[in-house]
This record gives structure tokens, C-alpha cells and sequence, in this order.
């Protein structure tokens, strides 16, 4: 059933192609429809949202190292938000808030899964394009229309919003209570509501693309991890997405309208005000049924990608690739009952911690063996070192890293002190932050001749690898302790502490390690720029891979293969198979073509195959007898 | 300022000199190329001290003129923004040279540059170095950590940290150490073929319930010490705990003592006004000799309950040395129970610092002050504390009395009433 729709729409999409030979302008860059050029445009504004979050962290780094000295560059940059060169208190969260709500929603989300889910669902799966090119389409606009309200918000008087990425009411809810709460949060939750929206017509096509359009021959265990890890992560956004939706606008409710769904009890300034019954409480558990799924919104898919370029890199099947799936899907399982592990402290009730802390630890199994699968993936392989391999190992590397101080914040005991502290810092930035970010920049390195046609050069991208990782590393290793000595984050200035100030050492070196790294992009924006225009062209399949989306011509079109769409015969990872004449075996070459390779494992669930191949075998025996 | 003109003069030129050099080595061959990156990094060093030396002075002369005029220092924006731009073009000419090694190299037939085998012995000594460097940050700043736990349940805590921490750190240490011995063991060579291994059910299986286990012991540990830190109501029989109440407010802390009677008045936030900020009712007798305090003096080895209390937005109380952290939520009292068992006087011997004091920081973010919201928290011996608590005022003061006696007048008289009327 599904292969015949698929086919049908190609029919159509390929006529369509036709017709319009000459794209306009508009058509083809700006209000495209094309899977392949929206991947692009998510990409594009996803790494100039990441640059611009990048810059602002930079801003408050400085803040950190040097609280004492005026910068008059930050009053000509800044105006009013840092006067007399120093950065405005109120100001600094708000650089923290939206630094924070950039890099996880509009970059690591918007940028990752819809660069790389827009781009690979329908090339590895063997579409001619999304279920819905349309929606698709109006997906990418509305992120475009999210981010310009969360800039804009640069520009109003008192500033863009200042509560933390979180947002926790009544501080985000009560106008008055600081800068950050006025017309900054309005634009925030506005922008917020169209982001989701979008990431929703996004999810949906994801989701249904996956399910209903894959070519002949691709069951679902023979899909790339990639794949697996877009689909799944599509579920998750789809299903907790709305939650966010639900309580964001309560909070507008209660900013706007004068309703108590999270305000109770509060005198401001010395005025009593009229709410009551009320819970913040309420709020936090709406906004972390979202917020912890996002996370692994965040990760899976840089699970997949550099799932899929070890493999590719190795030379090697994925080992475990059962096991990578069912602890993709433990994850997705798990990843909605444990969002409470974010608010053991918050006064929500102490058995209820208890459970959360159970359901949390489980999380770290599924982790665990994924760790360990990439290991084993590793291990006898035949590696090459591309940029994009040296960047998924660099993904493995935080996610070890960070993963494992995510066992001390799990346990609701350990984090009645860790709470809130530089630890945590260190905990997300290494293993939600930078792995993510790893992941995707891994994908961008391996999967850009398949965007652009060209190459990009290995040369400045080891050099941006090996800055950016030394550099991450550098910059979130010493926090772990700070978080140990009970320094809180979004502290404007730890001058007030006499026991604090011995890290302001520490500071400045995070701060420089931080303006390193931050340096290192350029060499990534440079080559990525570069070559687009510049760089060599890209061959078919550069990385001799066995996936589907390099049987597909250099030079795009509508539509993506020229003529039927390949029928797939078998999964992903054929590589090195013994016997074989490549160490790679594409997925449309049938098993037919390789008796000389085919082990009877291929053939578990095919007793038709499993009798062609003891045949073989029994003949080839005879006739090496007959020798 | 003359000064810094001329070694901008020596910079520009020193940079000059270094583009013509950049250019030579792109047409150059490769013999005079080795000597001009050589006369480059001399050039290169030289640059920098200046650069340093312009800068150093810029930041004696901007200190000084800040105080009266604050203006932009462009000169040293300039040179930073020349060194980022000087340092981009030395990679660039880094890169030039060995992209004309690796293609002379290939011209004499050779193999050229083995990026595989350069990446595997950086990810080797990346591997070295990294795991020196996790050592001495574990030893250096691991030691700048928080001191003892000063409270009974801390101990606890404690003890569990540091049982999690030898685990994660011998799972930290082998999966790091596996994964870059690895990618140095395991690099690209034409002359070898990976290993086809697909799946291994044995092995994932045991590397599936071994964390499970693991972290099972470690659940169940976790769960026991958090019920008991958390389930602390006060049980009968045991000897009652000592209530306090701080209420956080933008941006501070205020502390309420219950009087001699040992209990705290109720209170209720529609009754804050400038004369009574915590809303203390005064028609609950309990409150008229509720204490205000400016430092939270906390008497040792005996149990305290912090009851917490916030006014606008969250907050949250955070004494780290006592091992305790609760939000205060407006319109959700929560409260904390611990023992303090080291005295601040023990402690400053025991962390060798005179100056010590136990701190008690808001670590919820609340606003533009929120970085300094703390009040000091004193643990002394039982007989200082009853000295100390004998000092301190009531909240019911003169003037409130005062304002409140009319009111408290008829309330005592109606009360009395309603007895009467009772015992009729």
C-alpha cells in the first residue's frame, strides 16, 4: 500500500518538475517547497541564531571575568543596557535567558532536526519529498517568524526577557518584579507560541513522511538510525509540544488578564496583590512535561547522526543496531516520566521526588548502552578521521562526560545541594549543549556535499574540531567544581561573596577558553561559507556509504532520483562484510548480486533467501570438492 | 601616547612585511618558504610583545582617565581585532605550507601527509593530556570545594556523593580511555579491512544489566536518604525542633524567632503593610514576642525547622555548608529539618580561616539583586545562643502596639465574651 502512494506522488512531483523549468527566484530560495532547500534555509538560520546566542554568552562571560572593570565598547554596543561600560544587572539575565531559550529551542532544536530530518527523512527513506511540502514550507516561515519576535525583543525599552530560559512564574508573570518581565516576556511567550506551532506542522510531517512514504523494500528495520532517531524525536515534540503551548498561555492569562493559575500570596513592592489559589508550582510541572523531553528532542537526533557517521567512518556495521533502536525508544518512553527530577527542591512533594529520582536513574541504562554500542562500533574498525567523524567521537566524548553527572543530579539526595549550581551548568552544557551541538555540526561536515554539491575543507575542519572540543572542555570541567563549592548560577557578579571571589581565577580562564572557542567558529563559518561557492565538487558518494540518499544525483532536483525510486534489499551497515568485493554494500544492491557475501543472518526473517543461500553454498562446496 | 604611535607604526609594518611574506610563500619554492616562515615567527613574536607592551599601557592609561571620561579605547579593540586577524592569517599561511609539503611530497612519489595517522596520535595525546588535566582540576580546585558537611543529614549526603563520584569516575576514566585508544589502534590503513562484528547478544546483554545493577544500588540508597532527609515532620516523642521562619522577599531575607512560648504567631500576607512587613497577625497571642533577628543564629546539635515563606517570587534558601536547599514559593510554605552539628567557631579552625561564616544565599533567580541575596548563619553552643536570643527584639514593637491597641482591644474584649458565653 504505502510503496503504491509513494510512487503515485512521485508521478506527480516529477510532472510538476516538469512544468516549471524555470524556477523563479522566489520559488526556489525564498518560498520554496522543496525538502531539500527548506533543510538549507533551517540551517542557514539556525547557525546565525547560533552565532548571535554565542555572542551574547560571550557578553556575560566577560561580565563573569572581569565584574570590576568598565568595558566602554559595551556602552556603544549596548546603549542603555550597560551603563558607564558595565552590564546592566537585569540586563546580564536577560543576555542568560536568551542565550539559553536560542541555543536550545531555535539552534538545537529548529536548526538540528530541521536541517537534518528536512533533509534526510525523504532522501533515506526513499520519498520524493515530505507528506506535506506545503506545511513544510510554512514550518520554516513561522521559525523565521519565532526569531525575529525573540530579536526584536533586543529593541524594546526595558529589555528582552529576563527570567531564565525557564521562565518560572511570578517572576516572569508580574510586570513589575524586574525589566525583563515586561514587554520583553510578552514577545518571548508570542514568539514561543509561533516556535512551537512550527515545530509542530514540522513533527507531524516528520512523523507521517516516516511512516507512510518509505520506498519498496524499506521496512522499518531497515532504516538508518538517523532515520529512527528523527522519527522518534518527532514523536516526542509532537506529544509534549502542546503541553508547553497549554501553560504558556495560562501565564498569559495571568500577565494579561488578571487570572491566578500561578500567582498566590504576593506582595510587590509593598502592594498587596489580588491573586490567590494559585501554584507556580503548576507551572513548573507543565513547563518541564515539556522541558525534559526537550532535551532529548535535543540529543536523539545527534544520537542518530553520529550513530550513523561512526558506522559510515569505521568502516564497520553500528553494533547493536536492535539495541540502538529499542534504547532509542526506551529513552523516548522514558524521557515523560521523569521531567519532576527538575524540581525535587521547588517544594513539590518529597515522594513524589522519590519516584521521579527511580524513573530518572532508568533513563541512564538505555544511555549507557548506547555508549557502549559506539564503543564496540570503534573497536577493530578501519577509522577515518573526516571532520564530521572527528566530531561525532567528539559527540560520545561530551555525552560520556556530561551523561555521568547527570547520576549525581538524578539523585534527588545529591541534588538538594547541586541545585541550581554551577554543576548543573557543567552537567547540560556538556552532555545536551555541546554533544548536540557536536552532533550537528557532525551531520553539517559529512552531509554538506549532499546540500551543496561541494566540500568542505578537512584541513580548517580539524582545526575547528580540535579547538572547539579542547575549548568546550576547557570551559565547562572547572564549573563542575565551582558547582561543588555551592556557587549559584545566574549570579551577575560573585563580588558580593567573600568565599566566592577565589574563583574569579577560574573565571577568567573559562572566560578566555570561552573567546577561544568562540574564535574557532570562524574558521566553520569561513569553510562553510567558502565553500559553498568555492569549494571542490562533491562526487556522488564521497563517503562511500551505503545509504540511500547517495544514489541520488549531485546536482538537486525536484524530486530527488531522476527516475523510479530505488527498491532497498537490505539494512544500513554492510560494511567490510567479509566476502565482498567494496567494504561497502549500498542498500539498493540486492542480496542476489552478493552470494558471495550474504551470511545466513541476512536471511533471519527470509526463508526464501535462507534456501537460495544453502544452495549456493552447498554448490560452491561441491564444486570446490570437484577441484 | 607618543610612545604607543611608534609601536603602531613597528606593528603595521611588522604586518606589512608579514602579508609580503604570506605572498612569497604562496609563489615561492619550498626552500626560501622555510626560511620566510622562520623570519614570520620571529616577525610574529615580535608583534605580539609589542602588542602586549601597547596594551599594557593602554590599560594604565585607561584606568586612569575612566574615573573622569569614559571612552571607547579603540586602540586596543584595534589590537585585538589585528591579532585575531594576524593570527587568521599565520593559519592561513600554516596551511598553505602544508598543502605544498603534502603536494611536493606527492610530486617526488612519496605518500605525503597521513592525516589518519596525525589525527590518531593527537587523539592519543588529546587522551594524555586530558586525563592530566581531569587530575589536577580533581586535586587543585576539587580541594576548593565545599568543606565538611555541617549538619547530620549532610554526612549522609556526603557519603553518597562520594560513592557516586568513584563510581562515575572509573566509568568516566575507561569508556574515555577505550574510546581514544581506539581511534589511534583502530585508524585508517588501505591495507586492512574493519572487523564485520553486526551485534554480539552476550555482551550486550551483560552491558545492559551491569549499569542496571549499578545504578539499582544506587536508587535504592538514593531513595532511603532522601525519604529520611524529606520525611521530617515532627515525630511524637522526639524533643519538638526549633522552629524559625524566614520569609525572602526582593531582595532579602527576614528572620522570625518565636518568643519565649516557642511558637510562631500565624500569619497572613493581606495584613503586610510599612509597619509590619511580615504580616504577622497580632490577633494569635503566639505572635506578641516573635523575635526579628538580623543573622540566623542556629544553636548546635539541636534540631532546627526552617519554615520558608515568600512574599512575591520564588526564591530559594540555600545553605550549602549545612547541606540544605528549599524553594519559597508564594503561597506554598515548605520548611526544612536539619541538626547543625559544627559550630562556625569549629569550622573556621577546621577550614583554617578566621573569617569564616556559615552563609545562607538565594539561589532561585529573582530578579536584578539576585546575586546578592544572603544573610550569615551562625551555629554556636547552646548557652551563646540563649545569650544571643535574650538580646534580640520583638516584632511587636512600641509604636505598633500603639497602632494596633484599638483594634486589640476589642478583639481581647470579644474573646472574652465568647468565653463567657461558653461557660454559660
Amino acid at each position: 500500500m504505502s510503496t503504491l502512494s509513494v510512487h503515485d506522488h512521485g508521478v506527480v512531483h516529477h510532472e510538476e518538475g516538469h512544468e516549471h523549468h524555470h524556477d523563479t527566484f522566489l520559488t526556489k530560495y525564498v518560498f520554496s517547497q522543496d525538502h531539500k532547500m527548506i533543510a538549507k534555509q533551517f540551517l542557514i538560520t539556525g547557525i546565525t541564531m547560533a552565532v548571535i546566542a554565542m555572542l551574547l554568552s560571550i557578553l556575560f562571560r566577560i561580565q563573569l571575568a572581569y565584574p570590576d572593570k568598565a568595558f566602554p565598547l559595551l556602552e556603544t554596543l549596548l546603549g542603555r543596557f550597560a551603563p558607564e561600560g558595565r552590564l546592566d544587572p537585569e540586563f546580564y539575565l536577560s543576555l542568560v535567558t536568551i542565550h539559553g531559550t536560542i541555543m536550545v529551542f531555535f539552534v538545537l532544536t529548529a536548526g538540528l532536526s530541521g536541517t537534518f530530518s528536512n533533509l534526510l527523512i525523504p532522501l533515506q527513506v526513499g520519498a520524493r519529498d515530505m507528506a506535506s511540502p506545503f506545511i513544510n514550507m510554512l514550518s520554516y516561515w513561522l521559525f523565521l517568524t519565532a526569531c525575529v519576535i525573540m530579536l526584536s525583543s533586543f529593541f524594546v525599552q526595558k529589555g528582552p526577557a529576563g527570567p531564565g530560559w525557564t521562565i518560572y512564574p511570578p517572576l516572569s508573570a508580574l510586570p513589575t518584579a524586574m525589566k525583563g518581565s515586561g514587554m520583553g516576556m510578552t514577545l518571548w511567550l508570542i514568539s514561543m507560541v509561533c516556535f512551537v506551532a512550527s515545530s509542530l506542522m514540522g513533527g507531524i510531517n516528520y512523523v507521517s513522511t516516516v511512516l507512510n512514504m518509505r520506498t519498496k523494500g524499506m521496512d522499518l528495520w531497515k532504516m538508518p538510525l538517523t532515520i529512527w532517531a528523527f522519527f522518534l524525536t518527532a514523536i516526542l515534540g509532537v506529544l509534549s509540544f502542546p503541553v508547553l503551548v497549554a501553560g504558556v498561555v495560562l501565564l498569559i492569562f495571568d500577565r494579561s488578564f488578571g487570572t491566578s493559575f500561578y500567582l498566590s500570596d504576593i506582595v510587590v513592592n509593598g502592594q498587596v496583590m489580588p491573586f490567590e489559589g494559585g501554584s507556580p508550582i503548576l507551572f513548573q510541572h507543565l513547563f518541564w512535561f515539556l522541558g525534559h523531553p526537550e532535551v532529548y528532542i535535543v540529543i536523539m537526533p545527534a544520537m542518530g547522526i553520529s550513530s550513523e557517521i561512526m558506522s559510515v567512518n569505521s568502516r564497520k556495521p553500528i553494533f547493536g543496531y536492535h539495541a540502538m533502536v529499542y534504547s532509542l525508544i526506551g529513552i523516548t518512553v522514558l524521557s515523560f516520566i521523569v521531567w519532576g527530577h527538575h524540581m525535587f527542591i521547588t517544594g513539590m512533594n518529597p515522594f513524589l521526588g522519590g519516584v521521579f529520582m527511580i524513573t530518572t536513574l532508568i533513563i541512564a541504562v538505555p544511555s549507557a548502552v548506547k555508549t557502549f554500542n559506539w564503543l564496540a562500533t570503534l573497536w577493530r574498525g578501519n577509522i577515518r578521521f573526516t571532520p564530521a567523524m572527528l566530531f561525532a567521537i567528539g559527540m560520545v566524548s561530551f555525552f560520556i562526560s556530561g551523561g555521568l553527572t547527570g547520576i549525581f543530579l538524578g539523585n534527588a539526595a545529591l541534588d538538594i545541594n547541586l541545585h541550581d549550581t554551577y554543576f548543573v551548568v557543567a552537567h547540560f552544557h556538556l552532555v545536551m549543549g555541546s554533544a548536540a551541538i557536536f552532533g550537528m555540526l557532525a551531520g553539517v561536515y559529512h552531509w554538506f556535499p549532499k546540500m551543496f554539491g561541494k566540500m568542505m575543507d578537512e584541513k580548517l575542519g580539524y582545526l575547528h574540531f580540535w579547538l572547539t572540543f579542547i575549548g568546550a572542555y576547557l570551559v565547562f570541567f572547572p564549573m563542575h567544581f565551582m558547582g561543588l563549592d555551592g556557587v549559584p548560577r545566574r549570579y551577575y557578579a560573585f563580588t558580593e561573596f567573600a568565599s566566592m571571589q577565589r574563583w574569579l581565577s577560574v573565571n577568567m580562564f573559562i572566560t578566555w577558553a570561552a573567546i577561544m572557542s568562540a574564535c574557532a567558529q570562524v574558521a566553520f563559518l569561513y569553510n562553510f561559507v567558502h565553500s559553498i561557492f568555492w569549494g571542490k565538487k562533491a562526487i556522488q558518494n564521497p563517503w562511500q556509504a551505503n545509504t540511500l540518499e547517495w544514489t541520488t544525483p549531485v546536482e538537486h532536483i525536484h524530486g530527488n532520483w531522476p527516475g523510479e525510486i530505488p527498491t532497498v534489499y537490505r539494512w544500513p551497515y554492510d560494511y567490510s562484510k567479509p566476502g565482498a568485493e567494496e567494504d561497502f554494500i549500498l542498500q539498493t544492491t540486492p542480496f542476489s548480486q552478493t552470494m558471495s557475501s550474504n551470511l545466513p543472518h541476512d536471511f533471519e526473517d527470509n526463508p526464501a533467501g535462507m534456501e537460495e543461500l544453502s544452495k549456493w553454498t552447498s554448490t560452491q562446496k561441491a564444486n570446490e570438492e570437484v577441484k | 601616547m607618543q610612545q604607543n604611535k611608534e609601536y603602531q607604526t613597528t606593528n603595521t609594518m611588522a604586518f606589512k612585511q608579514l602579508i609580503n611574506g604570506g605572498a612569497l610563500l604562496n609563489t615561492s619554492e619550498s626552500k626560501p618558504l622555510v626560511k620566510n616562515s622562520k623570519k614570520l615567527l620571529a616577525l610574529l613574536a615580535v608583534f605580539m610583545l609589542l602588542g602586549t607592551n601597547v596594551l599594557m599601557a593602554q590599560t594604565e592609561t585607561a584606568s586612569a582617565t575612566t574615573a573622569d571620561k569614559p571612552g571607547v579605547d579603540w586602540l586596543s579593540v584595534g589590537y585585538y581585532v589585528l591579532l585575531f586577524v594576524l593570527l587568521a592569517i599565520a593559519i592561513a599561511v600554516v596551511g598553505k605550507i602544508l598543502k605544498v609539503y603534502d603536494l611536493s611530497q606527492q610530486i617526488q612519489g612519496k605518500k605525503g601527509i597521513q592525516w589518519n595517522n596525525v589525527m590518531g596520535i593527537i587523539c592519543l595525546i588529546f587522551l594524555v593530556a586530558g586525563l592530566g588535566g581531569a587530575y589536577w582540576d580533581i586535586t587543585v580546585q576539587g580541594s576548593m570545594t565545599l568543606p565538611e558537611a555541617a549538619s547530620k543529614h549532610g554526612v549522609k549526603i556526603d557519603a553518597m556523593f562520594l560513592t557516586t563520584t568513584i563510581i562515575t569516575l572509573i566509568v568516566f576514566v575507561i569508556t574515555q580511555i577505550l574510546l581514544f585508544t581506539f581511534l589511534f589502534r583502530y585508524r585508517h590503513s588501505a591495507k586492512r579491512r574493519a572487523y564485520f562484528l553486526p551485534h554480539n547478544n552476550t555482551i550486550e546483554k551483560i552491558w545492559t544489566i551491569v549499569p542496571a545493577i549499578v545504578l539499582t544500588v544506587l536508587v535504592i540508597f538514593g531513595f532511603f536518604t532522601w525519604q529520611e532527609v524529606e520525611n521530617s515532620s515532627d515525630v511524637k516523642g522526639q524533643p519538638a525542633s526549633l522552629n524559625i521562619d524566614i520569609t525572602g522577599h526582593q531582595f532579602a531575607w527576614e528572620i522570625r524567632y518565636p518568643g519565649t512560648d516557642g511558637i510562631l504567631g500565624k500569619k497572613n500576607f493581606r495584613l503586610i503593610v510599612g509597619s509590619n512587613k511580615l504580616g504577622i497577625d497580632y490577633k494569635d497571642k503566639h505572635s506578641f514576642d516573635d523575635l526579628q533577628a538580623d543573622t540566623l543564629v542556629l544553636p548546635v546539635n539541636k534540631t532546627i525547622r526552617l519554615n520558608i515563606f515568600s512574599q512575591d517570587v520564588i526564591h530559594s534558601v540555600y545553605l550549602p555548608h549545612f547541606r540544605v536547599q528549599q524553594n519559597a514559593v508564594p503561597g506554598l510554605p515548605t520548611f526544612f529539618k536539619f541538626t547543625p552539628t559544627i559550630t562556625t567557631a569549629e569550622m573556621r579552625r577546621k577550614v583554617d580561616d578566621p573569617k569564616f561564616e556559615y552563609l545562607l544565599y538565594c539561589n532561585k533567580i529573582c530578579g536584578g539583586s539576585h546575586y546578592n541575596m544572603q544573610k550569615v548563619v551562625r551555629v554556636v553552643t547552646e548557652g551563646e545562643y540563649r545569650q544571643w536570643i535574650a538580646k534580640q527584639k520583638p516584632y511587636l514593637t512600641y509604636p505598633l502596639m500603639k497602632e494596633l491597641k484599638l483594634a486589640q482591644a476589642g478583639q481581647n474584649k470579644s474573646i472574652s465574651q465568647n468565653r463567657l458565653a461558653l461557660n454559660n
